[in-house]
């Protein structure tokens, strides 16, 4: 796999600049709806994901080598819209490579599909970002708080959930 | 002990029938055997483990949390909280992932001595697990022989970083100051000992027919299974994956570096402990070239807006006292941006995930750790044995709770 000397950032640009990269090719294949915009920066590639189509995206860079499971955590970029990012990062053993798939979520009643069935692996890190984040996963095999004890209120990773003093 | 009805720690409700039989034990989170505070709540048919189910969050301190609300220089001493058993690698996977986001180029002396010290903190850290190890199996004497040689290693920490275990030497563009003068002689000395101090342990555990049947066919887990729950590092090598990011995906130079990465098929605890002690003994390898090849140079990188100066030069150059002046009350912006560095520390594939919007404090610090995902495995590995397989089981997987909760 040949590795661009220069930053993509834009889909097209990645698309010109790594056709040939098995992860990309995976998605398009599959459905090139999903792919709804990608990245290649400080040597990392991003692709981002229509949130419905995530598990298909997950089963299909799977079938293509991404097989070892690493990271699934989100980002709240709260106030802009939409706010939350949930990233996955996905480690190929045969290609020596990682690439990460984004999704973007809105706001009001974050969810998204759980990518369990694809990677149990992600089970407690799906979890972790119900309990922290608040973004639910549809047909997790047990979404219960992690961290914080069960009778928690709030999401203490949520931007408007303060650092310190009482709530 | 409870009746399993009405519990909701369990997952899902299994047939009344069976269920009647059953009993629910409480391990920890106060328990010798559990290695910090990680409750386990097992299901048991007589002494069958029937289920499993690991309760964490006890040591939850919300560091990623406060990551956001620090400089970016100011999360380094955070992350020595994480893993008290081996800060200097999530000292180094913070600062490696800061440096990438910064495009900071590091000066090799400085790559040279994180690689020594991330390999003595492999060091540090599998003495701990060996004696623990070892004592939940009923072998003390072992453990007080580890931390005989851990002590070493510890005030070799402590010339270096003035700290034993909460080091925070890494810093973001290097190290935070000159190694002491006889410092790789300190360093030779105890690499010279210290391959026979593994024999030592060695003859001791090999050989000895309890601690053999204590792990041998116990806890297994297949090459597939440990891929697929995200287990990582010696545990997935015990089991016959052949992956470690040193060697496939090297990071801060050790591409430069030659060592064998053991590797075993069995997937049981046995398994784990034969890769364990193998990889001491190849740190040491790593640590002789690293001190044989030390290249001569500076230990910080030449950036003076985020590289604190040196003390001396503050005292007569004023670009020197402003530039300390702006760091410390004001720290550095670091481009827009998001990066995920990855290193091998000790417990497996450690990730940080670091997010910056421009500012100088980091948007999102999110780590990645090798115990979280080890432990999910816990429940294939111990399902089916009896309840004294499961404290070899938790021992043999090396994990410490303050990375699982952080």
């Amino acid at each position: 796999m040949t590795v661009p000397a220069n930053d993509l950032l834009s889909k097209a640009a990645v698309l010109e600049g790594l056709p040939d990269h098995p992860a990309v090719q995976a998605i398009l294949g599959f459905n090139p709806e999903a792919l709804t915009d990608a990245r290649f920066d400080r040597g990392e590639l991003t692709l981002s994901i229509a949130p419905e189509q995530i598990r298909f995206a997950a089963a299909a860079v799977k079938a293509c080598g991404f097989n070892a499971f690493e990271d699934v955590t989100a980002v709240d970029w709260f106030p802009s819209s939409p706010r939350f990012q949930v990233s996955y990062h996905i480690l190929s053993h045969k290609y020596k490579e990682r690439i990460r798939l984004r999704v973007m979520l809105p706001a009001e009643d974050p969810a998204v599909e759980t990518v369990t069935s694809v990677w149990p692996g992600a089970n407690y890190y799906e979890r972790e970002v119900f309990d922290l984040f608040g973004i639910n996963f549809e047909g997790h095999p047990n979404l219960r708080r992690i961290m914080m004890p069960d009778d928690w209120t709030g999401h203490p990773l949520r931007k408007d959930y303060p650092v310190e003093g009482y709530r | 002990m409870t009746e399993t009805a009405g519990t909701p720690i369990l997952e899902a409700p299994q047939a009344v029938g069976a269920h009647d039989q059953h009993m629910v034990l409480n391990m920890g989170p106060q328990h010798p055997s559990m290695h910090g505070v990680l409750r386990l709540v097992v299901e048991i048919d007589g002494e069958i483990v029937v289920r499993l189910y690991p309760e964490i969050g006890y040591l939850h301190t919300g560091i990623e949390k406060t990551c956001e609300a620090k400089f970016y220089q100011q999360v380094v001493p955070l992350t020595d909280r994480i893993d008290y058993l081996s800060p200097m690698a999530n000292n180094l996977c913070y600062c490696l992932a800061v440096e990438r986001l910064l495009g900071l180029e590091i000066p090799e002396k400085a790559k040279w001595i994180r690689v020594l010290l991330a390999e003595l903190t492999r060091l540090n850290s599998h003495l701990i697990w060996l004696g623990t190890h070892a004592m939940d199996i009923g072998a003390l004497t072992v453990f007080l022989y580890c931390f005989r040689e851990r002590e070493d290693i510890l005030r070799i920490f402590e010339a270096v970083a003035g700290q034993r275990m909460m080091t925070s030497y890494f810093r973001i563009g290097g190290l935070s100051m000159e190694p002491p003068l006889d410092f790789f002689d300190r360093v030779q000395a105890f690499i010279n000992i210290f391959p026979e101090k593994i024999d030592e342990y060695s003859n001791l555990l090999t050989g000895n027919p309890i601690f053999r049947n204590r792990l041998m066919g116990v806890g297994v887990i297949s090459a597939d299974d440990a891929v697929a729950l995200g287990v990582t590092g010696p545990n997935m090598r015990g089991s016959g994956v052949d992956f470690d990011l040193r060697r496939d995906m090297p990071y801060s130079g050790y591409e430069k570096f030659q060592f064998k990465v053991p590797v075993s098929t069995a997937g049981d605890c046995w398994a784990r402990y034969e890769v364990r002690m193998a990889e001491m003994r190849e740190s040491v390898q790593i640590i002789q070239q690293a001190l044989d090849g030390m290249p001569e140079g500076a230990i910080k990188a030449d950036a003076p807006k985020i590289v604190l100066p040196d003390r001396e030069k503050m005292k007569t150059q004023m670009e020197a006292l402003i530039h300390h002046f702006k760091i410390v009350t004001e720290g550095f912006a670091v481009p827009a941006g998001e990066v995920y560095q990855a290193i091998e520390s000790p417990r497996g594939q450690m990730g940080y995930y670091v997010v910056s919007d421009g500012t100088a404090k980091p948007y999102r610090v999110h780590m990645r750790n090798p115990s979280f995902a080890t432990l999910q495995a816990i429940e294939t590995m111990a399902k089916g044995r009896m309840i004294s397989d499961l404290v070899a089981v938790v021992g043999s997987i090396d994990i410490v709770l303050g990375e699982i909760d952080r």
